[in-house]
């Protein structure tokens, strides 16, 4: 069966990334960011997106990616897993584009310095463009924040 | 009838009564020969009973009953209240509470009463002690067919005995007034003058005092010795307006044992001691006639104080949360509608923003109002509960309850009830000694449990404090090292105030016997896990020798409160004002270093001052390079604070908002809100600042 699925893509760098549309609630233009004390420090803090409150993550400081300066195309992808809300800073976003679920092989140990635990899998496109499937899941953990924590601390 | 609807109403209105109920009780126990409260009692076991039988809870209603014969021996002076007594009545109580219960689990409310039933007919037939016994009761019920049976005492049926063999008329006379009668009090009065002019009534049902107060359905029958006939006595009430009809039956020797057979052989065996005679002589008295008239002539005002409406409305909670959320939207577009009404200038367009204001401020304390239970609700059962523990473990406890006015959300309060008996409990069972022991430590017989409620920032603080014996670390360090909780190593390298807190691990106990009082020590570790589901904390401070102090810090919830912003270099916070005790400029020698930690002489004595801008890492603001810095004094409980900022910026109304499930506590933080500018702010949490 051809299954098609809608995936959001952004950039991280020169790596593109994509997440599943539905998963996807907006996509922002960078706002104020009210800062958060003692906490992570890809957690850049809080914005108020029509009235509630969201934590904003750096998601190159996420994957440990080194951190860069905003830009005009600086994005923040709003993504709402089960009842948790936060936003992603990514370089630019600007695609919606349709795949084929069958055209995502599950993903090699290391893609662009990001562990494979935090992708679902890689999508070859069409113009042999690579895009990288995030797992929301892995992404959100918690409790694998903790350990990050600890090791950093 | 579909009594579902009324289900709701039957259910509060029932644990309204049983809690006044348990109140007056405890009351009494205090002063047992004030018959005032035994009449109150009555009443609501009444009101009661009356409830339970329309809803058609039958258990519920005949337990009800028996106390209710019981407390009508005790008002009538024929009884004395005694301990036995006090402890069955408690014992009903608790057992109509256990039915109530039930039925709002949607249950029916049965219950095997069986063994309370039996004492409290013991203590009606006076068997109880084998001590001063009342005469064997008569029971009176003249027909089956009629709805209300009069009881006759042994003196009432000998004085109708005589009198029928004294050649005189003899009545049993019913009397059913119309259902459109709106003064059936007025109504029944009238029969009453009526026969009282040519008889005597020797004993009616309800009695003459609850027919003046209407408390009866419609009909109403009575006992009356006469010389008059029968039919026409039956003319004279008929023409009477508004009673429907009066079945008046001529009694003799034969017909009047009867009845009392018929009862007797029926197996529910009510008693009525000897009572107070009513009047002796057979013949009509214009003395007795006195006597009932006077009671009559104020009854024109009692029907009045019976049909007092009630003044509330009972609201479904969800619908009280969608109108806090609409509310704290509005909150937010009103701070944006002042801010541009500022920036544009316009008075026109300020002043409706400056009325908007006003308004919505009223409208906010209603509905924050509207959220807000006093812990009384909680509280107040927590006298009968300690006074029955202290009875069971053979301990003499005085519960000293301050601030049971101190609000609180209701949703907290609907859950904080177990917590709370949990550690109340463990202060009685485990905190406060044995008589004895109290007396070898030179302390009062009498321990004494405080149990404290205040307010204090974005939160409520109950504690609950002993005189008892205290936490002793070695003995509760070796318990945790027996069961596992810790390591020897670990609990050596523990401060005292940590060691307290093993109290909370899973699997503890710290008493040598386990009682069922506050059990196997599963509890503690479930009280510690319901609180902080709650949002709260708790936390054991412990003298040995002079006493434990548990400190429960439960959130208002309220999402929203005023608050003081303020800011340091380009962020901004927002500090409760509740906690807020006052601001003020210190100088930076002012700032001294005691022991390592910056104090500072604030009203003559010295208090912390802490450096936000240290605390929370401000990137753009150091208080240490100034050499004036505001503080603003906060406040936990007794113990004060100085926190250092840049600037104060007003007293703002905030809405509470959570910042996500996302990120973790932040300590030093408790939420966030939405400034006028759209900026979010965060909320300081001032008691994680003192310690």
């Amino acid at each position: 069966m051809e299954e098609e699925l809608k995936v959001i893509v952004f950039k991280l760098g020169s790596e593109e990334y994509g997440i599943e549309v539905d998963k996807v609630q907006t996509i922002e233009r960078m706002m104020p960011i009210t800062r958060v004390p003692k906490t992570f420090s890809f957690v850049k803090g809080v914005i108020n997106l029509r009235g509630v409150v969201i934590p904003v993550i750096d998601l190159r400081g996420r994957f440990a990616l080194p951190e860069t300066e905003y830009t005009d195309q600086t994005r923040i992808v709003i993504v709402g897993v089960e009842d948790m809300q936060v936003g992603f800073i990514v370089d630019s976003a600007n695609d919606v584009i349709d795949i084929k679920r069958d055209a995502i092989d599950s993903p090699p140990e290391v893609v662009g310095g990001v562990k494979a635990r935090y992708l679902r899998g890689v999508a070859k496109l069409e113009d042999a463009r690579l895009l990288i499937m995030l797992n929301l899941n892995e992404v959100l953990n918690k409790s694998e924040i903790v350990q990050l924590e600890s090791i950093e601390g | 009838m579909d009594m579902n609807q009324y289900l709701s109403m039957f259910i509060d209105e029932s644990n309204d009564h049983l809690q006044s109920l348990n109140e007056n009780m405890l009351q009494l126990e205090g002063s047992p020969e004030d018959l005032g409260i035994v009449q109150v009692i009555f009443r609501s076991a009444h009101t009661l009973k009356g409830m339970a039988a329309t809803m058609g809870f039958e258990d519920l209603a005949s337990l009800t009953h028996k106390m209710e014969n019981v407390l009508d021996l005790v008002r009538n002076e024929k009884l004395k209240m005694q301990d036995f007594i006090f402890d069955t009545l408690f014992k009903s109580l608790d057992a109509l509470e256990t039915m109530v219960q039930d039925i709002t689990e949607g249950g029916e409310g049965k219950a095997d009463v069986s063994s309370i039933v039996a004492s409290l007919q013991a203590i009606e037939s006076g068997e109880w002690t084998g001590g001063t016994a009342p005469v064997a009761a008569v029971n009176q019920s003249p027909s089956t067919t009629t709805p209300s049976a009069v009881e006759l005492d042994e003196f009432q049926y000998s004085v109708l005995d005589q009198s029928i063999a004294e050649g005189h008329r003899v009545l049993y006379i019913e009397v059913l007034v119309s259902e459109q009668s709106q003064l059936k009090g007025v109504r029944a009065y009238m029969v009453f003058d009526l026969l009282e002019r040519s008889g005597e009534v020797v004993k009616s049902f309800p009695t003459v005092q609850d027919i003046e107060q209407e408390k009866f359905e419609r009909s109403f029958s009575l006992y009356y010795i006469t010389t008059k006939e029968a039919q026409e006595l039956e003319k004279g009430i008929m023409s009477i307006s508004e009673i429907e009809s009066a079945k008046v039956i001529q009694l003799d020797q034969e017909t009047l044992q009867q009845m009392t057979n018929q009862v007797a052989a029926t197996a529910e065996v009510e008693a009525a001691p000897v009572p107070a005679p009513v009047v002796a002589s057979p013949e009509p008295s214009s003395s007795s006639q006195e006597e009932s008239k006077k009671p009559a002539a104020t009854k024109a005002a009692a029907p009045k104080q019976a049909a007092a409406p009630s003044r509330t409305i009972r609201v479904d909670i969800e619908r009280l949360d969608v109108l806090m959320n609409l509310f704290s939207e509005l909150l937010i577009d009103r701070s944006r509608l002042e801010q541009l009404a500022s920036e544009t200038g316009n008075n026109d367009l300020s002043d409706t923003v400056a009325h908007l204001s006003r308004v919505s401020t009223d409208l906010q304390n209603i509905v924050l109002k509207l959220r807000m239970v006093p812990v009384d609700t909680v509280f107040n059962r927590f006298p009968r509960m300690i006074r029955d523990l202290a009875k069971t473990l053979d301990k003499k406890i005085d519960l000293v309850i301050t601030g049971a006015e101190t609000e609180l959300d209701r949703t907290v309060i609907d859950e904080i009830g177990d917590p709370l008996v949990h550690l109340l409990r463990n202060a009685v069972d485990h905190g406060v000694e044995s008589i004895a022991e109290r007396v070898a430590a030179g302390k009062p017989e009498m321990g004494t449990v405080n149990l404290r409620a205040f307010h204090s920032g974005n939160h409520v603080f109950i504690e609950i404090e002993d005189d008892g014996k205290g936490i002793y670390r070695d003995n509760l360090l070796r318990t945790a090292v027996k069961r596992g909780v810790v390591t020897e190593e670990q609990g050596a390298k523990m401060s005292d105030d940590e060691v307290n807190q093993l109290l909370f691990a899973p699997g503890f106990s710290t008493a040598d016997k386990i009682s069922d009082i506050s059990g196997r020590g599963v509890g503690l570790d479930v009280v510690k896990s319901k609180i902080t589901s709650l949002g709260g904390n708790v936390t054991i401070h412990s003298t040995p020798g002079k006493g434990t102090n548990f400190s429960v810090q439960l959130p208002l919830t309220l999402s929203i409160i005023a608050a003081m912003l303020v800011r340091l270099g380009s962020e901004k916070y927002a500090v409760p004002l509740s906690s807020i005790v006052e601001t003020a400029i210190v100088q930076r020698e002012q700032v001294r270093n005691i022991h390592g930690n910056k104090m500072i002489t604030f009203r003559e004595s010295l208090i912390p001052y802490l450096s936000l801008s240290e605390v929370f890492g401000v990137p753009d603001f150091n208080d240490a390079d100034e050499q004036e810095t505001e503080i603003v004094v906060i406040r936990k409980g007794e113990r004060l604070a100085a926190v250092a900022v840049e600037e104060f910026i007003g007293q703002s109304e905030i809405v509470l908002k959570s910042m996500g499930t996302y990120l973790p506590a932040i300590e030093g933080i408790s939420g966030a809100t939405i400034l006028g500018d759209g900026q979010v702010a965060l909320i300081l949490d001032p008691n994680a600042f003192i310690k």
